[in-house]
């Protein structure tokens, strides 16, 4: 009798200490994103949840544009995991002193989602807009939004570039290509977003957007039909830890958590390419590969620090140029 | 006859002018709301976060409110009333918040209260502005700051001071002539200005969102709500949202007229 | 008759002296709270457009986006508050004055713009007067477009600064001044119209300051096309998205010098229509 008492007594010793265990692990982690991915971290995070890594994990969420998230978190926003849409946005982190510059040598060079620059066109695509050169033509009406208030809408202008070196254009050719897309340019509003519901609004004939947007917007009851064109540009989410955060292992955890294939599966459902290659072999026809496929480090672009100060400086830019020469003509 | 025609044809103008302006927009959002029927406006609504979204609306208002109705009626009283130097500047300034974009409001509270700004010691300290209650509310004080010192000045103007001044002569002190005699004379002008306060307050988005965080749950207000309705592709839940603030203004404006005097009512 | 006649009156300088510290101690009041609130973030923003020192004030306000942006602002504001103006006061006479059914309701929903976001301000009017509109009017993308959002956020302003003045208004002056045979016009030129000057003065500085500042109602309506619908405050966004903290505050000091110095000018022509009040 008295050994089952004792065994009894250790029974719960045991169960009270595991319990102790596992409440001293509340942990909340504060997650900063760019706005769309809102859906797919919903159905992440509870998936993290109950793997071991996110035991006790709770979560503070956070979705607005890249843009000014990353300029939050500069300011003081607290954050411990930043899920940005364009890799130039986090090295801004990097600058402030938030994130350590060695974020690109995580696994996938730092990503977590890819997509690609697509053509949204109108029901029945009307001027049959397949290519590149369909853009540039006479008449046909495009709508993107603006690079300067849309650090997104920079992949719209390298897909563009990117895709007559592609076809093998001198950088020249190239740029006078840029002009002439930029004269049929009929809306250039503030945001990806703003631009859908202008387009929706029944402005334009073709819309450059990004196929995960689009795939979003059609689960949503959107009708938006799009076009991948032969040739366009890869586009990569990247995500990181702060140095600040002052739960790095449950961050990192969450990290990881995010490129097992498990993860990648969800986020492939939600519209975006995986960066796992076997998950994005098992939905190869959902997402299928584009033979001109490229990224912002290949042709000799030069990766984003140099495009940015090549096509985006304010006054020197090449899209400053452009912009000039196709507004201040007729304005 | 020529009076009715000249009457009408004010009239005319007047409501044709607000049925392009005001009218015609806030039909369309009316049916847009309830264009699926009552359902999409209904989840949205319902749902905790926008139920929390609302108070903190409603808390920043009813902080914002009072603070700016006191200075409203302060400056209009200062202004009008007192001899000092300067006059035009405070004037001037007190317009000025409404000539900066919502960006920039956020720009510039960023510059104070950021983490290398001006205020950014304060952080270090444990004592949290920005991403927080008290950024918000700054922001909304600063964007809504002028209406009822707008409103309060040219009926001040327009009264003319010959009551105080009898009051005076009768041996009255300035707290007793500014209950009995100014505050009365300035009622509707006072009413208007809540009114406009009130309902800035709580369509403020611009400023609010840059210096808000958007945390969910925590630092997401009624405008941050729509704005997340939209990004999902839900323009009825937006709708709805903005309706229930519409609606919450035009209570506070018909509150406010009907507590108006006895005297008024005949 | 002047507010602080003083010297009419047999007052001790004890008296005197308490009415300047009233005086002192609200002014300080008044003029502590709005540099807490407004003095404090302008000096702020002034601070930051110095940053790249004076070249760069310089060459981020005269880039010839920035200039456009500017003059193509400065112009609707002051269209629309003009438009206010008169607008504005009839409304107000018509809502103080005149009868009809549903007055009621429509006073009560003239300061919804304000309570609406500015999102769904600029998706109804995109929707209502855009490609796909129901009446068949379509300004969207054009710079008409930026004087209707801009209509729309100002047009309680005039209304509701008019609105108290009226009311106030003793309408026994007009009637003396139609018995002694003035025409409708003659009464409103010279008995009404002095009287409700001050308040549309205030409603249209305030209406002006709205419609500089303007942004998330512009901003889908106009198609932002830079150098052609480009408002200052999408263009000021453009240059804070690309990291240039400086020049965004420089353009926005510019404005804010422009805004003030109108402003002043307002207050001195109103300072001056009610000179014989004083």
């Amino acid at each position: 009798m008295r050994r089952r008492i004792l065994l009894l007594l250790v029974l719960l010793a045991v169960a009270a200490a595991s319990v102790a265990g596992a409440s001293t692990k509340d942990v909340r982690l504060s997650l900063v994103a760019y706005s769309t991915p809102r859906e797919a971290y919903n159905q992440l995070i509870p998936t993290f949840q109950e793997t071991q890594g996110g035991d006790g994990v709770s979560f503070s969420q956070s979705y607005a544009a890249s843009g000014d998230q990353m300029r939050a978190v500069k300011a003081g926003l607290k954050a411990d995991v930043v899920a940005l849409s364009l890799a130039p946005d986090v090295d801004e982190l990097v600058s402030a002193g938030l994130v350590d510059a060695k974020w690109k040598r995580q696994s996938y060079r730092g990503m977590v989602t890819n997509s690609l620059v697509v053509f949204v066109v109108r029901d029945g695509n009307p001027k049959k807009i397949r290519g590149w050169n369909d853009l540039i033509k006479p008449g046909v009406q495009v709508v993107t939004p603006n690079p300067f208030t849309s650090g997104g809408a920079r992949w719209n202008v390298m897909a563009a570039y990117g895709a007559q070196r592609k076809l093998g254009k001198t950088d020249q050719q190239a740029q006078d290509y840029l002009l002439k897309l930029f004269k049929n340019v009929v809306s250039q509003d503030k945001s990806a977003r703003d631009a859908l519901q202008t387009f929706n609004a029944g402005r334009g004939d073709v819309m450059l957007a990004y196929e995960n947007e689009a795939l979003f917007a059609q689960s949503r009851g959107q009708n938006l039909p799009f076009v991948i064109p032969r040739s366009t540009i890869l586009i990569e989410n990247p995500v990181a830890v702060l140095k600040t955060s002052e739960h790095k292992q449950e961050a990192n955890a969450f990290l990881r958590f995010l490129r097992t294939p498990a993860a990648q599966r969800a986020f492939a459902e939600q519209g975006y390419r995986p960066v796992n290659k076997a998950v994005a072999r098992q939905f190869a026809k959902k997402f299928p590969a584009r033979p001109g496929q490229f990224t912002i480090d290949q042709l000799g672009l030069g990766g984003w620090a140099r495009v940015q100060k090549r096509f985006f400086d304010s006054r020197n830019g090449v899209m400053a140029r452009i912009e000039r020469q196709v507004g201040g003509n007729t304005g | 006859m020529i009076r009715l025609v000249r009457r009408l044809g004010l009239r005319a103008i007047a409501l044709g002018y607000l049925a392009v302006i005001l009218i015609g927009p806030l039909s369309l959002v009316f049916y847009r709301t309830f264009e699926d029927g009552i359902g999409p406006a209904w989840d949205a609504l319902s749902t905790p976060e926008t139920v929390n979204a609302f108070k903190l609306t409603l808390i920043i208002t009813a902080i914002a409110v009072p603070l700016n109705t006191i200075f409203g009626i302060a400056c209009g009283l200062a202004i009008v009333r007192r001899r000092f130097r300067g006059k035009g500047i405070v004037n001037a300034f007190v317009d000025l918040p409404l000539a900066l974009s919502p960006v920039v409001v956020g720009l510039s509270l960023f510059l104070l209260y950021g983490r290398d700004g001006w205020f950014g010691w304060l952080g270090d300290h444990g004592i949290q502005i920005l991403f927080s209650l008290p950024a918000m509310v700054i922001a909304t004080i600063f964007v809504s700051l002028p209406f009822v010192a707008r409103e309060v000045i040219p009926t001040l103007r327009e009264i003319g001071d010959e009551q105080e001044q009898a009051a005076r002569t009768l041996g009255a002190n300035g707290r007793q002539t500014f209950w009995r005699i100014t505050l009365p004379a300035i009622r509707w002008a006072v009413i208007y200005g809540v009114i406009l306060t009130t309902a800035r307050c709580l369509g403020e988005y611009g400023a609010v969102a840059v210096v808000s965080g958007r945390l969910q749950g925590e630092t997401e207000t009624a405008t941050l709500r729509v704005e997340e309705r939209y990004e999902s592709f839900d323009l009825a839940g937006a709708y709805a949202i903005s309706i229930v603030l519409a609606l919450i203004a035009v209570l506070v404006l018909v509150a406010m007229t009907a507590i108006r005097p006895k005297e008024e009512a005949a | 008759m002047s507010t602080l006649d003083v010297s009419a009156r047999p007052i001790g300088s004890a008296k005197l002296q308490s009415e300047r510290a009233s005086t002192a101690l609200s002014v300080g009041l008044v003029t502590t709270y709005l540099t807490l609130i407004v003095g404090l973030p302008i000096a702020a923003l002034v601070f930051e457009s110095t940053n790249g020192g004076w070249e760069g004030f310089w060459e981020a306000v005269t880039s010839p986006e920035a200039v456009a942006a500017l003059k193509l602002t400065l112009w609707t504001s002051i269209a629309v508050a003009l438009l206010n103006a008169v607008l504005g006061t009839i409304t107000a006479w018509v809502l103080v004055r005149d009868s009809f059914r549903g007055k009621a309701i429509v006073n009560a929903i003239i300061d919804l713009p304000f309570a609406l976001p500015t999102i769904v301000a600029g998706l109804t009017l995109l929707a209502l007067y855009g490609p796909q509109s129901p009446v068949g009017i379509n300004v969207a993308f054009t710079t008409t477009s930026i004087v209707l959002a801009m209509l729309f956020v100002t047009l309680p302003f005039v209304v509701r600064t008019v609105q108290p003045v009226l009311l106030e208004l003793d309408q026994e002056m007009e009637q003396a001044a139609k018995s002694l045979g003035a025409s409708n016009w003659q009464t409103f030129r010279r008995v009404v119209f002095p009287n409700v000057f001050p308040g549309i003065l205030s409603g249209v500085a305030l209406a002006f300051a709205k419609a500089i500042g303007e942004f998330g109602s512009l901003v889908i309506i106009t198609g932002n096309l830079p150098y052609q619908t480009q408002v200052s405050s999408v263009f000021i966004f453009s240059r804070i998205e690309s990291g240039d903290r400086a020049g965004a505050a420089a353009v926005a000091v510019v404005l804010l010098a422009i805004s003030f110095g109108l402003l002043l000018s307002i207050g001195a022509i109103r300072h001056y229509a009610t000179r014989h009040d004083r």
